[in-house]
This record gives C-alpha cells, sequence and structure tokens, in this order.
C-alpha cells in the first residue's frame, strides 16, 4: 500500500513499520522450526502503544486505526511480497498508452462484511467523498490528479488523469468504503468510525476502548478465510511494559528496540519461543533545518553541521549497529537510490573551518558567535522515541565540540505538529519519513508545498529540484525517473537541506506457534491471513 | 439533620462554580487557541467549519462572555466533543472510565483502612516495642519508595520471573467466555499489583495518624480511669480507645476522596489500565481541550460530591457535628 | 521580647527532643549528606555527567563507573550526584511556594475571620477538590516543561493543607493572652501577626514542609518518569529510572539507584518531619 504523506509522517513517528518494511536480501531469522499441517484457529495478539481514534481509514492519521483497518478494508490494488502492484479489489486494469486512463476490472462476487455485493459504486463513493472539501482528510492530494472517475458498469471503473502520473495506478491502494452504509450520510458521525465494515480478511467484532480492538476471520473472504481465527490488539501504553508482555507470552509480535534485540533476547529461552526478524525499515531519520532561519540558510554552515555530527557513534551507540547510514531520502539498494552519492563524512576540523568561513568565530569560551550573537539552536523530537531523543542528545554534544549550543526539547507528537511543524516554529527537528515505494518526492520536497501544514515545513526551495521532481513523477518511464531522482540527490548531498541520520534496521519478534511468515522485500505481514498456527500449539 | 444537609448543597453551588473558573483558567494559560489543535491535524478542514469550531466555542467573543457560554453548556451537561479523530462526545469518553478508577481505587481505599488502621493500633498498643518500630519503617518505605519504580520491579518480578500474574491490563484474552468465579479471579490477579501497590503508599499516612490518635487517647483521663477500674486491656483499648480514636481518621477518608477520581495517572499509565487517569493524561499530551476541561470539572465535581457523603457519614458518626453549627 | 527569649527556649527545647529520637536524627543526617553531595556535585562527580560515549553503553557498575553507564554510555554515579540537585531544588522552591501562600492565606483567613475567611477558605476547599497531579499535568503539559514550570506548579498545589493548618493554629493562638495582650496596647494588625502569631505557628509549618519537600521530590521524579518532568540531557533522578525501566532485565543498575535514592531521601525527610512533630507534641512527652 501506498502511504499517504501525513500517515507517512505518523508511521515514521511511532516507528512501527511492520507493515511497510522492506528489503533486498532475505533477511536473517534466528529460529527455524519445521511447519506442520495448516491449521485453523487462535489468536495473533498485538500491542499497541495509542489506541485507535477512527477506524474509517481516510479520517484516521494514528498507525494504531490503519493497523486495523488495514485487516478489514481492501484497496483495488497492493504491494506484493516482492513491492510489485498487484490486483486486490480490482482483478485487472488497463492503463492508456499515454498513461492518462485507467480502467479497472473489478472482483465478482466479493461481498461487503454485511453481505451486501462490492461494486463499482463503492470505489467512486470513496473517491468522491475522499476529494470531498468538506471530509477531514489528510489523503486527497493523490486523488486530486484525477479529472474524472467513472463507473462503466458495475464491475469497471474509468479513471482518467489530465497529466501523466506516475504514482496514480499505486494511489488506488486506498481502502474502498462501502458506499451503501456512508452515501448521503455525514463520514464523520458514522458508525463506521468505530466499527468498521470493509471487504477484508478480518471481520470487526469488538473495540473495548482504552483496553483492546478485536477482529475475527472472515470466512468469505475471497482470497480464502485466513487460517488464524482472531486478531487482538492490546492497548499496551508503556513499552517496556510490552516487551514484559512479550516475554509472559501475552502478545505474540512487536518491534523490539536494537538493545531488546542483541542484548534482552540474545538467549535460547527466548530464540525458541520467538522467531526474530531484521530488515531494513523502509524509513529514515533526519535532522531537518528550518530553513527559513538565516542561522541555516548558508548551506556551508548546514554542511558543517553534517560534518560535525558523527553518523557512525550514532548508528553505533543508538542503533547498536543494526542500521545503516542515510544520505539522502531512498533507501539503500532500491531503484532510485544513488550508489554514487559520497557520504558528508565526519570531520570536525573541516566543520570548524567552514563555519569560520561563514562568519562564525569562536570566541574565547569556544563557543561560535557572529556579530556578536551566539551560535545556538533548539532541536525538537516527538516523545516515545527513545532513539531519537538519544540521537539528539549525541547530536548536542558533537556539536558542542565545535562551539556550537544546542537545546533538545521533546514535545509529544501530535503537539509537535500542530504547535511547531505547523507554525513552522522550529529551528531543527529530528523526525523520521517512511520511504514509500514510489519514489516521489512531490509532497515533502516540492518548492510548491511549503504552504501551511503543508510537509515541506523546512521550506526547501530549489527550482532545479522542482523541475526534476515534475519530470520524475509526469513520467512512466523508469530510466527517465531514475535519472531524475539520482540527480536529486546529487543536488541534496551538496544543499544539506537535512542531514540524513540513518535508515534503522526493522527488528519483529513473532511467537515461534506462527507457521507460514514470509519474510520479503514487504515486511512480514504481507501474507498474514496464510499465517497458522499448527493444531497442537493453538493456545487460544 | 434535613438542615444541615440543605445547607450543604446550597454551599455546592458556589463551589461548583469556582471549579469551572479555575477550570477555565488554567485552560486559558495555554498559548494558542483550541482551533489551532483541533484543525492541525486534518489539513482538509475548511475554513467554514473552522469558524463553526470558532464559534461553537465562541472564541470570537470577550473572555467573561466566552466562560459564561460554557457553564451555561455545562450546566446543560454538554461537554462538547473530544478533539481527538474518534471525535466522540467528552461524556461518553468520561462515563466509561470512571467506573474503572473508582470501584479500582474504591478497593485500594478499603485496603487501607483495613491495614492501616489495625497497623497504627497495635503500633500504639506496643508502642516501641518490636512490632512498633518494625511497622514504622514498614510503612515509611511504602510512603518513601517511588510507586512506579515499585511497579516496575513488580511488574518484572511477578509477572516475567516467577509467572504468577499478568502484567497489564484488566483482562486476559477469552476471559469473557469463563465462569464469573474464574473471571473475578482473573480480574484479581490484574489487580493486585496496582491496588496493592497503591495500597502500600498509603498506608503510612494513615497509621501513623492513627498511631498518634491513639497514643493521644491513650493518655486521656477516662482511659486511666478505665485500667484503674481494672478493666482488661483488651477491652480499655479496643472498647474505650479506639472508638475515640477511629473518629477523626473519619476525616482522613475525606481527605482521600480526590484520589478516588483523580485515580494514579501513572499505576494506570503503567499497567495499561483504561482509567480516568490515562484518559486524563493522553488528553493532555494530545492538548484535547474539551476533554480536559470536562475531566477537570467534573472529577472535582464529583469529588466535590464525594466529600460531601464523607461529611454526612461524620455527622452521623458524631453528634457534635449534627447538631452543631456545621 | 520576652516572646523572643520564650521562642528561642522553645527550640531549645525541640532540639533536645528531636535529638533523642534515633530515626529522625538518621534521616537529619542523610538530608545534610544529599545537600553536600548536591553542592559539592561539579567537584566530587568523577566524569562528566553529560559526557555521552556510544562506545561504552550499559557497562555494569565497575571501579571506574560505580554505578555503571546509562544507555548513552554516561556515568550513572556522576548524574545521580547532579541528579540530587535538581531533586532538592525541586523539592525546596516547590514547598517554599507553597509555604509562603499556604501561610500567608492562612494567616488572614485565621486572623480577620469573617468574609475574609469564608471566602478564602472556600477557595481552599475548591482547589482541594482538584487531583493534584491533573492540575499539575494539564498546566505543564499545556505549557513547556521546564524544571521551573514544574516548581511553580508544584508550589501552587500544594499550599492548601498549609493554609488550613495555621489557620486552624492562629485561631487558637489569638484569642491567647500575650495575644490579647498586645491588641490591648495598641499594636497593629501586622505587629501582631508578624511579631506573635507567626513565631507560634512556625512549627507545625515546618513539619508540614519537611514532609512537603518528601512529597515534592517524588511529584517531580514522577513527572519525569513520565517524560514531562526535567528534560533530557539534565539528569535527575525520575528520568534516569524512567530511562533505565527498559533495561530492569539485566541493566539492574539503572534503576535501582536512582529508585533507591528517591526512596532514602523521601524517607528521610519524612524521618525528620515525625521528629520535629514529635518534638514539638506536648502530649507525647517522653
Amino acid at each position: 500500500m501506498r502511504l499517504a504523506p501525513v500517515l507517512r509522517l505518523i508511521l515514521a513517528a511511532l516507528c512501527l513499520f511492520i507493515f511497510s518494511c522492506s528489503r533486498e536480501t532475505p533477511p536473517v531469522k534466528s529460529s527455524a522450526r519445521s511447519a506442520g499441517p495448516p491449521a485453523s484457529g487462535d489468536a495473533l495478539v498485538i500491542g499497541t502503544i495509542g489506541d485507535a481514534s477512527n477506524l474509517i481509514p481516510i479520517l484516521a492519521s494514528d498507525a494504531a486505526s490503519h493497523d486495523i483497518a488495514g485487516l478489514v478494508y481492501n484497496g483495488l490494488v497492493k504491494y506484493d511480497k516482492n513491492l510489485n502492484i498487484v490486483g486486490d479489489l480490482a482483478e485487472s486494469w488497463d492503463v492508456s498508452q499515454d498513461g492518462l486512463v485507467i480502467t479497472f476490472h473489478l472482483r465478482k462476487g466479493v461481498k461487503w462484511h454485511d453481505g451486501e455485493e462490492f461494486t463499482s459504486r463503492d470505489v467512486i463513493y470513496t473517491y468522491r467523498v475522499t476529494v470531498d472539501p468538506n471530509t477531514p482528510t489528510a489523503y486527497a492530494e493523490d486523488f486530486k490528479q484525477v479529472r474524472n472517475a467513472e463507473a462503466l458498469d458495475s464491475y469497471t471503473v474509468r479513471i482518467t488523469y489530465d497529466k501523466p502520473f506516475a504514482p496514480a495506478l499505486a494511489s488506488w491502494g486506498m481502502a474502498v468504503l462501502p458506499a451503501h452504509l456512508l452515501e448521503g450520510k455525514d463520514i464523520t458521525k458514522s458508525p463506521l468510525t468505530r466499527k468498521p465494515l470493509g471487504t477484508g480478511p478480518y471481520r470487526f467484532k469488538e473495540w473495548l476502548a482504552g483496553q483492546k480492538i478485536i477482529l475475527e476471520a472472515n470466512p468469505e473472504y475471497f482470497e480464502g478465510k485466513p487460517y488464524v481465527g482472531r486478531y487482538v490488539s492490546r492497548l499496551i501504553s508503556d513499552l517496556s511494559t510490552m516487551y514484559l508482555e512479550l516475554k509472559a507470552g501475552a502478545i505474540d509480535l512487536m518491534n523490539l528496540t536494537p538493545i531488546q534485540f542483541q542484548r534482552q533476547t540474545a538467549t535460547p529461552e527466548f530464540t525458541t519461543r520467538y522467531s526474530k526478524y531484521r530488515y531494513p525499515a523502509s524509513m529514515y531519520v533526519y535532522l531537518g533545518y528550518n530553513l527559513r532561519n538565516p542561522l541555516f540558510s548558508d548551506k556551508r554552515v548546514r554542511r558543517a553541521i553534517t560534518m560535525a555530527i558523527n553518523k557512525e557513534e550514532i548508528i553505533h551507540g543508538v542503533l547498536l549497529g543494526m542500521g545503516q547510514k542515510a544520505h539522502g531520502p531512498y533507501k539503500p539498494g532500491t531503484w532510485a537510490y544513488n550508489p554514487g552519492i559520497k557520504d558528508v563524512g565526519y570531520d570536525p576540523k573541516v566543520a570548524r573551518q567552514l563555519l569560520a568561513e561563514a562568519g562564525w568565530q569562536p570566541g574565547p569560551d569556544g563557543v561560535l558567535a557572529k556579530n556578536g550573537k551566539p551560535f545556538q539552536f533548539t532541536i525538537l523530537t516527538n516523545q516515545g522515541n527513545d532513539l531519537r531523543i538519544k540521537t539528539a542528545q549525541i547530536i548536542q554534544q558533537r556539536l558542542r565540540a565545535v562551539g556550537i549550543t544546542v537545546k533538545i526539547r521533546v514535545v509529544e507528537f501530535a503537539s509537535l505538529i500542530s504547535n511547531f511543524i505547523d507554525k513552522r516554529n522550529f529551528d531543527a527537528i529530528i523526525m523520521g519519513w517512511t520511504i514509500s515505494q514510489d519514489p516521489d518526492l512531490f509532497d515533502v520536497w516540492h518548492s510548491s508545498k511549503t504552504g501551511p501544514k503543508e510537509l515541506n515545513f523546512i521550506g526547501y526551495s530549489n527550482p532545479e529540484v522542482d523541475r526534476l521532481i515534475e519530470e520524475g513523477r509526469g513520467t512512466f518511464d523508469q530510466e527517465k525517473r531514475r535519472r531524475c531522482y539520482w540527480r536529486i540527490q546529487e543536488i541534496m548531498a551538496a544543499d544539506q537541506p537535512y542531514t540524513f541520520l540513518y535508515v534503522p534496521d526493522a527488528l519483529p519478534a513473532v511467537s515461534a506457534r506462527f507457521r507460514g511468515i514470509e519474510p520479503a522485500p514487504a515486511g512480514i505481514m504481507h501474507n498474514f491471513h496464510k499465517w497458522y498456527v499448527p493444531k497442537m500449539e493453538q493456545v487460544y | 439533620m434535613l438542615n444541615y444537609l440543605l445547607k450543604r448543597l446550597i454551599m455546592m453551588i458556589p463551589l461548583l462554580l469556582g471549579i469551572t473558573i479555575i477550570t477555565f483558567a488554567v485552560i486559558h494559560l495555554a498559548p494558542g487557541e483550541p482551533v489551532e489543535m483541533q484543525t492541525a491535524l486534518s489539513p482538509k478542514v475548511t475554513k467554514e467549519t473552522r469558524e463553526r469550531i470558532r464559534k461553537f466555542y465562541g472564541l470570537d467573543k470577550p473572555l467573561h462572555v466566552q466562560y459564561v457560554t460554557w457553564v451555561t453548556r455545562l450546566a446543560k451537561l454538554d461537554f462538547g466533543r473530544s478533539f481527538a479523530s474518534d471525535n466522540r462526545p467528552v461524556l461518553d469518553k468520561i462515563k466509561e472510565r470512571i467506573p474503572v478508577t473508582l470501584s479500582l481505587n474504591i478497593v485500594a481505599l478499603i485496603l487501607e483502612f483495613g491495614l492501616a488502621v489495625p497497623i497504627g493500633v497495635l503500633a500504639a498498643r506496643y508502642r516501641d516495642r518490636l512490632f512498633d518500630k518494625g511497622m514504622t519503617i514498614f510503612v515509611f518505605i511504602g510512603f518513601s519508595a517511588p510507586s512506579f519504580a515499585l511497579a516496575i520491579f513488580g511488574i518484572y518480578f511477578f509477572g516475567v520471573v516467577l509467572g504468577w500474574l499478568p502484567l497489564s491490563g484488566l483482562h486476559s484474552l477469552g476471559s469473557e467466555s469463563l465462569p464469573l468465579l474464574a473471571r473475578l479471579w482473573d480480574l484479581a490477579k490484574h489487580v493486585i499489583l496496582p491496588i496493592g501497590i497503591v495500597t502500600f503508599g498509603a498506608i503510612a499516612g494513615l497509621s501513623r495518624y492513627m498511631r498518634s490518635s491513639m497514643l493521644e487517647v491513650l493518655g486521656q483521663d477516662y482511659i486511666v480511669t478505665a485500667r484503674a477500674k481494672g478493666l482488661s486491656e483488651r477491652v480499655v483499648i479496643y472498647r474505650h480507645a479506639l472508638r475515640n480514636a477511629l473518629l477523626p481518621a473519619i476525616t482522613l477518608l475525606g481527605f482521600s476522596v480526590p484520589g478516588l477520581i483523580g485515580g494514579s495517572v501513572i499505576m494506570e499509565s503503567i499497567f495499561s489500565i483504561p482509567g480516568m487517569g490515562k484518559l486524563f493524561f493522553d488528553g493532555v499530551m494530545m492538548r484535547d481541550y474539551p476533554l480536559i476541561m470536562g475531566i477537570l470539572v467534573i472529577g472535582a465535581g464529583l469529588t466535590l460530591v464525594g466529600n460531601l457523603l464523607a461529611d454526612l457519614l461524620y455527622a452521623v458518626a458524631d453528634p457534635r457535628i449534627r447538631h452543631g453549627k456545621g | 521580647m520576652s516572646n523572643k527569649g520564650q521562642t528561642s527556649y522553645f527550640y531549645d527545647v525541640i532540639w533536645s527532643r528531636f535529638r533523642v529520637n534515633r530515626f529522625a536524627l538518621a534521616g537529619a543526617v542523610v538530608v545534610i549528606l544529599m545537600f553536600m553531595v548536591a553542592l559539592l556535585a561539579p567537584l566530587i562527580s568523577p566524569h562528566d555527567p553529560a559526557a555521552i560515549d556510544a562506545y561504552h553503553i550499559l557497562l555494569p557498575p565497575s571501579l571506574d563507573h560505580w554505578m555503571g553507564t546509562d544507555d548513552l554510555g554516561r556515568d550513572v554515579l556522576s548524574r545521580m550526584m547532579h541528579g540530587a540537585g535538581i531533586s532538592l531544588m525541586v523539592g525546596f522552591v516547590a514547598i517554599g511556594i507553597a509555604i509562603v501562600i499556604g501561610t500567608v492565606v492562612g494567616l488572614l483567613a485565621g486572623y480577620y475571620s469573617g468574609w475574609a475567611d469564608a471566602v478564602l477558605m472556600r477557595f481552599v476547599d475548591i482547589m482541594l477538590c482538584f487531583p493534584t497531579l491533573f492540575l499539575i499535568l494539564a498546566v505543564i503539559a499545556l505549557l513547556e516543561p521546564s524544571i521551573w514550570y514544574i516548581m511553580i506548579i508544584i508550589g501552587l498545589t500544594g499550599w492548601m493543607g498549609v493554609a488550613r493548618l495555621v489557620r486552624a493554629e492562629v485561631l487558637s493562638i489569638r484569642e491567647r493572652d500575650y495575644v490579647l495582650a498586645a491588641r490591648s496596647i495598641g499594636a497593629s494588625d501586622l505587629r501582631i501577626i508578624f511579631r506573635h502569631i507567626l513565631p507560634n505557628v512556625m512549627g507545625p509549618v515546618l513539619v508540614s514542609a519537611t514532609l512537603g519537600v518528601a512529597g515534592a521530590i517524588l511529584t517531580e521524579s514522577a513527572l519525569s518518569f513520565l517524560g514531562i518532568g526535567v528534560q533530557p540531557p539534565t539528569p535527575s533522578w525520575g528520568n534516569i529510572l524512567s530511562a533505565g525501566k527498559e533495561f530492569i532485565e539485566f541493566a539492574w543498575w539503572l534503576s535501582l539507584f536512582p529508585g533507591l535514592a528517591i526512596m532514602v531521601t523521601v524517607l528521610s525527610y519524612y524521618l525528620v518531619g515525625e521528629g520535629i512533630r514529635d518534638a514539638l507534641d506536648p502530649r507525647l512527652n517522653r
């Protein structure tokens, strides 16, 4: 699934990348067991830090809600385990020669969980409600590129675009909503916000607010009834408690922290009970500068800051080595990633020189100053992510060594977005972006996206990058797109609008009683409906 | 008695108003407008919506007008809708959380009294003896040990190392299908740690109070007389002294009332208990203004009622108040 | 003037009674030790409490790091020493504020009675209706977490008990002979309050202040534990413990030392407070 930008931001913030992870080499799996015959039954219990808020996916922007909705709803298309776009509710599709018209042929005989049949009406409704200006959704942007969406018959939908739009197909991975329950009603007040009803492998059973959400297998799922009988999402608001719950066997799956992965779960006692996986997450963590702030307007200064930061030290100290240096917005190994870019590298001496060139001279106390003003700024980051807070502290120490005073402020995520990022009220910020499968950079890097509440909140504006982004999303030719994105990475390496810090590894652990897990570039959850627990080992 | 009750009820009106004023003031300390929060995470909120919210909260009007509209709405039990993306009425959210917190804390309070009173009495009786000293140390440790540290150690030790207790939440998965008794046992296992830790922390205050008020009573003339009459120590202590020493302890009950509603934010967070404390903490972190205001007002209001009940209880127990000026 | 002599005699008696209470004395010693550690932390701490060493994280206690290192490779002992200062400062400033407000409100209400009393005491009743931690959380989260806000807010939500206590004392003292005498020779209200009443309520206030410091230290550590207290990289016992909870399984030193430090300190203040209370209480005369 392609995640809309705001969601990407949130997923990245919470560091829950189970549903969007990928890798190019086979993952490390630390325990292998013989598989018994597939059997129905049992339950997968996961822990979540925050309660879901709204189970209509276009209205929610938190990971907990989307994790649930992802099992209840389907899109027209989805990513398979190798991250190719394949049909989901659409059986097939045709793309016109010029790429401007997509015709989806829908699956026949798919039933909503209440027994109604799924038809083109649902698709058209979903499109209309998403672009409706009265719908408070963050996901309208891609659908706004659509000129016209029409139902040719009950099972055929034709989408027309004004100009070629590379992410077009992927954007139809958006969950399709049931028109027969929503049409003509105020979607924000619909009972579906608390009791979702979709076409997916799991049906909603109950939601005990503040405690858990229970889904049960949909016997009529069009790809066959899932083996695992129930999916339970338990709210465990404290991460250390969650880990202890995992150890006590009360939850079956969670993402481990690097320390848990290496130092706390490296025992035979743990590895016989849990399978651990490790693969690069589809996300990167960065230090972003508010480019409206004169402090950061000089690219020599930004470059100097990058040079003063030792990325290796961060990866070692924070990720215990389980991650890699980032130097651009793509994941190493993907086609858009430019392997020719050299990392700026840690060199405090040159950093000091660059700062001196930019007019920052050390005072008697070693603190840099220009025109009598000391070099001082605040790094903001979100609460609940210890890795980022630690990263901030390491950066603080390194920058102090070159004479820059850094303050750290940790703010709750929602408040960080609304009070600081949306208001452009920050100096620098440590955050993460999920790396989406389509390499389009429009939302985060195009200069037209610097408006209030838009995602280019650092205010980056480079005409050449703008042109390359437009060119890249306006063609379906992968080779052409690659050239655009490679060039963009060169420009960013010179500009240093962010200091790209690292791409962490995803480190999920799953109870060993679950079989059929197929680690793939898409992570482990892509075939959840094929997971099973042998009859002998079922616990619930 | 009826007169007293009536008087107390009338007194509640200015107090309730005071509660709303303080709540209103606390919220308006914060920079920025609630509207910006509500619209913040949904870039698609239209200008009209924003205006509608502004109007609803009366943000275009001067502060005192805002206050009056807000209080008028409160009087109709309209607490507004939560800013969280579930957008539910605040009252609904609070209603589903109150029973959990209230029942947990009442159990803890009963335990606290059940343990602290005997400890205090016995400590007074065996003053400066081993029991007294041992209990002094025990209750002081309970008071001084940070509850969150105890909780973490407790979870690790009883839940992980020994595997005796579940770690968090209120029910085990699938407990709904168990017979009633087994369900209660399941619930008990879940709450034993949080309630135990809260109780442990609270015993100190009451037991020390009981001890010193017992000591005071034991020094009184009528006790000396009773002893001189040759009454057995048991009768002296449990018949005569205890009754009089217990009375002031009831006032302490009144002081416990805010804790009943406020619950324990920390215990609820660590043990993932879906109570008021957790709801409030989350609301505060997300700056869910209607929820924060709603909980503050309802929490304080209920405390007021609780205080009234405690006072009535006291009045029933102590004739001097019943007939006195109150 | 006789009043003054009386007061110093009074304190002599209290001290002589306090001195024989071994628990209280032990508490006092710990409190003084903590003060010294806090004041001398910059001199005696073996390492820079902020020095990160990404290559030596979570080391167990050793000769070089007596309390081990934390998850950023910082020396825990040094952080504990610097954290002592933060804890004490929060305790004292917060309670200072609470005492000043509480005493003033109590004095005014008790001395003037009538309307002033009614209004002030209803205000106290109202404030007491709010669960304290709720008020603190609301204010801190809406403003920004800073150590100054924390101290002020703990103070602003902690004065009600003092006010009630002082008022009760004043009510009994103001009818005493020496106050009546002072009034009869035309002493001003202000003079009576400050010269004759205030010194005599200071005993119970001192007790409640000592206990209050213990409470404030606990509150600060709880806030830091919840992540909205003292912000990194400033060390406080609460946030060291909060960082340690994740590693309780194998890095016990990160939870144990700050947990113990909070406990011992709070316990000491409590013992001292109780000691003073007992010493003040003529009924418990030995």
